[in-house]
């Protein structure tokens, strides 16, 4: 097996403080060396001046896997969500989803909770989970039964896997498209109040709680949503959560003139919560930045707006606005690289996501400044659904590398 | 040729209202509506002349009115209006259109479009819905309501037969009772009243209230009684039946107790204080027969008269430009 020796980069390393100077050697499939280390004359040379190498992005909870939108961000995995048709309630189902990118990335399907996600009936999660499912999850629904929510997490505990929930309270939210407020109101929008969220999180982590299990709340997107979770992991329990860029950059107010690339599930919030999010992404109570990658035709989006589906193209945006973060020194560049890496990988149960000897040569190298606009016409993404059309951003990924081969 | 300005605004010819459709009221200036206001007056009064109450300005236009949710008042009212002005009325309703079939709003706007419509009037069950279609054809738009969003002709005419009873808006105290919520015609009329310098109180009960009303710079009620203390207007809306069921509001008749508008509860307000309706009514329920009837009080035939006007003058403004009119070119 040939050897590759990443030179003259800086290093991310997730579980770092800080960037490094040195190299990375990859042999096989395999990092051979992190840091200061000699490699073979014969060792292909890859010039990494100027990028961060980092592992590959491990973005928890597509809709639909999209290689050349990953490959623009550097996701060399994805956890695809259950949502699909048919839904990903059936150990087949799974075992095909699982094979779908390889070996360019890999796709670890999401299980789901319930039959249909109907919230009714469990699925063979252990049979889904022999077949590759490396998590359970309720899909972009809520399970409004408690009693089922406390089976699937009773029930998942026990197969060791990590429920992965949204979280809106479905008697609020259903029907609903937009947030409570100013912006919906003059629309005429149907609209639910923001604490649709923290009435679903409270929910959860009491039935996490009596069940001892693992939780994991996809997208958290509001002030009080954001507490609840800092004081459940106060007290200890096996809680997390995630959030996408577009509640970091984004307000309901983005939904103005029907813009249904801005319509999200979760609603996007206000600017209180916006900031909200910011700051939990800061202070660690966010564990996960996500694309929630979900391209939409026309056929889904060029309609009025209650009636146009959720969801957006995220893929391509997922890198450059986690480093908005960094520029905004909000977080460091290996924290960045530990939310979208090591704690997806390490919620999903991967050996992945570092940037270690003995981990697996997903690496990408990202060149951080590299200016560049996002134009919903242009993307490489298999439908151009963006809420940041025409935003000037910096960063990209400039090589992929899956299983030590570059792609 | 020179051409004079609007006595009333100053401005010449497309100056008064450069606005390519009429979707809603939000993107109006308080100088625009006037404008609006001030040429239904001249249809207004057509209208109410002996003669025939024709002019052909239109003539040779085709107007579509294009509804995707029922409608008998309102439709009725754009036919004659444009009729009034000579164009070639269509109409299509969604019962009886490929709508049912599947087709998808884009493809029904394209193809609408490729008819040629001159002017189209468009309803639809959905917010933002008739902005979607505006984007796509290349003739000048009317909303004639889209979902819960707004119902610019309605607020028009209300405000038209508001001036004309009250001669203004400065001071004027405007009740806006009933379903909030989900009514364009209420949200319409809070901007376009508002605009035009007119107090507004809403009143609803709380589960039919919008979230955040008073950003529209209205004060909101749920004691009708208080709501309607020194009014000079009382806008009354229709309750839908379907939020009758026990989902928004226990029954009928509890809202008809709480917000029915009585004779006697009508003595709160001014003495002069006019009653409208944008009807259809449900007589007992949000309005009683004794209030809608009195012929002093209610302005709601009124309303449906200066309807035609108002749509007159929307139909006659939007389409100067294409008809080449000196000065909207």
């Amino acid at each position: 097996m040939g050897m590759i020796a990443i030179v003259n980069g800086r290093l991310c390393d997730p579980a770092a403080e800080a960037l490094s100077e040195g190299i990375v050697l990859v042999h096989g499939d395999r990092i051979e060396a992190v840091g200061q280390a000699d490699f073979p004359e014969a060792a292909e040379i890859v010039d990494a001046r100027g990028m961060l190498v980092a592992p590959g992005i491990i973005d928890l909870g597509v809709f639909k896997t999209d290689k050349p939108a990953f490959h623009f961000s550097g996701i060399t995995r994805a956890a695809l969500m259950p949502d699909q048709s048919p839904v990903l309630d059936d150990p087949g189902l799974v075992q095909h989803a699982a094979r779908a990118g390889k070996p360019d990335f890999w796709v670890h399907p999401l299980g789901a909770a319930t039959r249909g996600l109907d919230g009714a009936e469990l699925a063979e999660m252990a049979l889904m989970k022999a077949a590759g499912a490396r998590a359970i999850a309720t899909g972009r629904r809520w399970i409004a039964d408690s009693g089922v929510m406390l089976r699937v997490l009773r029930y998942a505990a026990s197969l060791n896997l990590v429920v992965v929930t949204h979280a809106e309270d479905g008697g609020l939210a259903n029907g609903a498209v937009a947030t409570d407020g100013e912006t919906a109101s003059r629309l005429g929008l149907p609209s639910a109040p923001a604490c649709a969220e923290a009435i679903a999180i409270t929910r959860d982590i009491a039935l996490a709680r009596e069940a001892g299990a693992r939780i994991h709340f996809r997208f958290v997107t509001t002030a009080a949503g954001f507490a609840l979770i800092r004081a459940a992991k106060a007290e200890g329990l096996a809680v997390t959560c995630g959030v996408s860029p577009s509640y970091l950059f984004l307000n309901d107010a983005a939904v103005s003139d029907f813009r249904t690339f801005a319509r999200l599930s979760p609603p996007l919030r206000d600017e209180r919560d916006r900031l909200a999010a910011i700051e939990a992404v800061a202070d660690g109570t966010v564990d996960v930045l996500c694309s929630g990658h979900d391209p939409r035709g026309p056929e889904d989006k060029r309609l009025p707006f209650a009636d146009a589906e959720p969801g957006i193209a995220g893929a391509e945006t997922l890198l450059p606005l986690s480093l908005n973060l960094v520029r905004d020194k909000r977080v460091s560049e290996t924290r960045m690289m530990a939310l979208l890496a090591a704690n997806p990988a390490k919620l999903l149960g991967l050996d992945a996501g570092q940037l270690t000897p003995g981990a697996p040569a997903d690496l990408i190298l990202i060149d951080p400044d590299v200016p560049w606009i996002v134009d919903s016409n242009k993307m490489a993404a298999a439908a151009g659904n963006t809420p940041f059309d025409k935003l000037p951003v910096q960063g990209r990924a400039r090589m992929i590398m899956k299983g030590g081969v570059i792609r | 040729m020179t051409l004079s300005p609007s006595p009333a605004t100053g401005l010449v010819g497309r100056d008064n209202f450069p606005h390519r459709h009429l979707l809603g009221i939000a993107n109006l200036a308080p100088h625009e509506i006037r404008f609006l206001l001030d040429e239904a007056e001249i249809w207004a009064a057509l209208n109410r002349s002996e003669a025939r109450k024709h002019d052909d300005r239109l003539a040779g236009l085709t107007q579509m009115n294009a509804f995707f949710e029922a409608s008998t008042r309102t439709l009725l009212s754009f036919e004659v209006a444009g009729k009034r002005l000579g164009a070639d009325v269509v109409n299509m309703h969604a019962a009886q259109s490929s709508v049912k079939k599947g087709e998808t709003l884009i493809d029904t706007a394209v193809t609408l479009n490729s008819m040629r419509a001159d002017v189209m009037v468009i309803r639809h069950m959905s917010s933002g819905a008739v902005q979607l279609i505006a984007d796509k054809v290349d003739c000048p738009v009317l909303n004639a309501g889209d979902g819960r969003h707004e119902h610019p002709t309605q607020a028009l005419l209300d405000a038209f037969t508001i001036r004309r009873r009250k001669g203004g808006f400065e001071g004027l105290v405007v009740t806006i009772c009933g379903d909030i919520l989900h009514s364009r015609v209420a949200r319409s009329n809070m901007l376009c009243l508002t605009a035009l310098g007119a107090q507004v109180r809403v009143c609803a009960p709380a589960t039919l209230m919008p979230p955040a009303v008073e950003r529209y710079r209205v004060m909101p009620f749920t004691d009708f009684n208080q709501a309607l203390d020194g009014a000079d207007v009382v806008m009354m809306l229709r309750l839908q039946n379907e939020r009758m069921d026990g989902g928004f509001i226990p029954s009928a008749r509890e809202f008809s107790l709480l917000y029915g508008l009585t004779p006697e509860r009508l003595k709160r307000a001014k003495d002069d204080a006019i009653v409208m309706h944008p009807g259809p009514m449900n007589r007992g329920v949000e309005i009683l027969s004794g209030v809608a009837d009195d012929k002093d009080r209610s302005a709601i035939t009124e309303q449906v008269e200066m309807g035609v006007a108002v749509r007159m003058a929307c139909l006659d403004v939007l389409t100067r430009r294409q008809r080449g009119v000196p000065g909207w070119a």
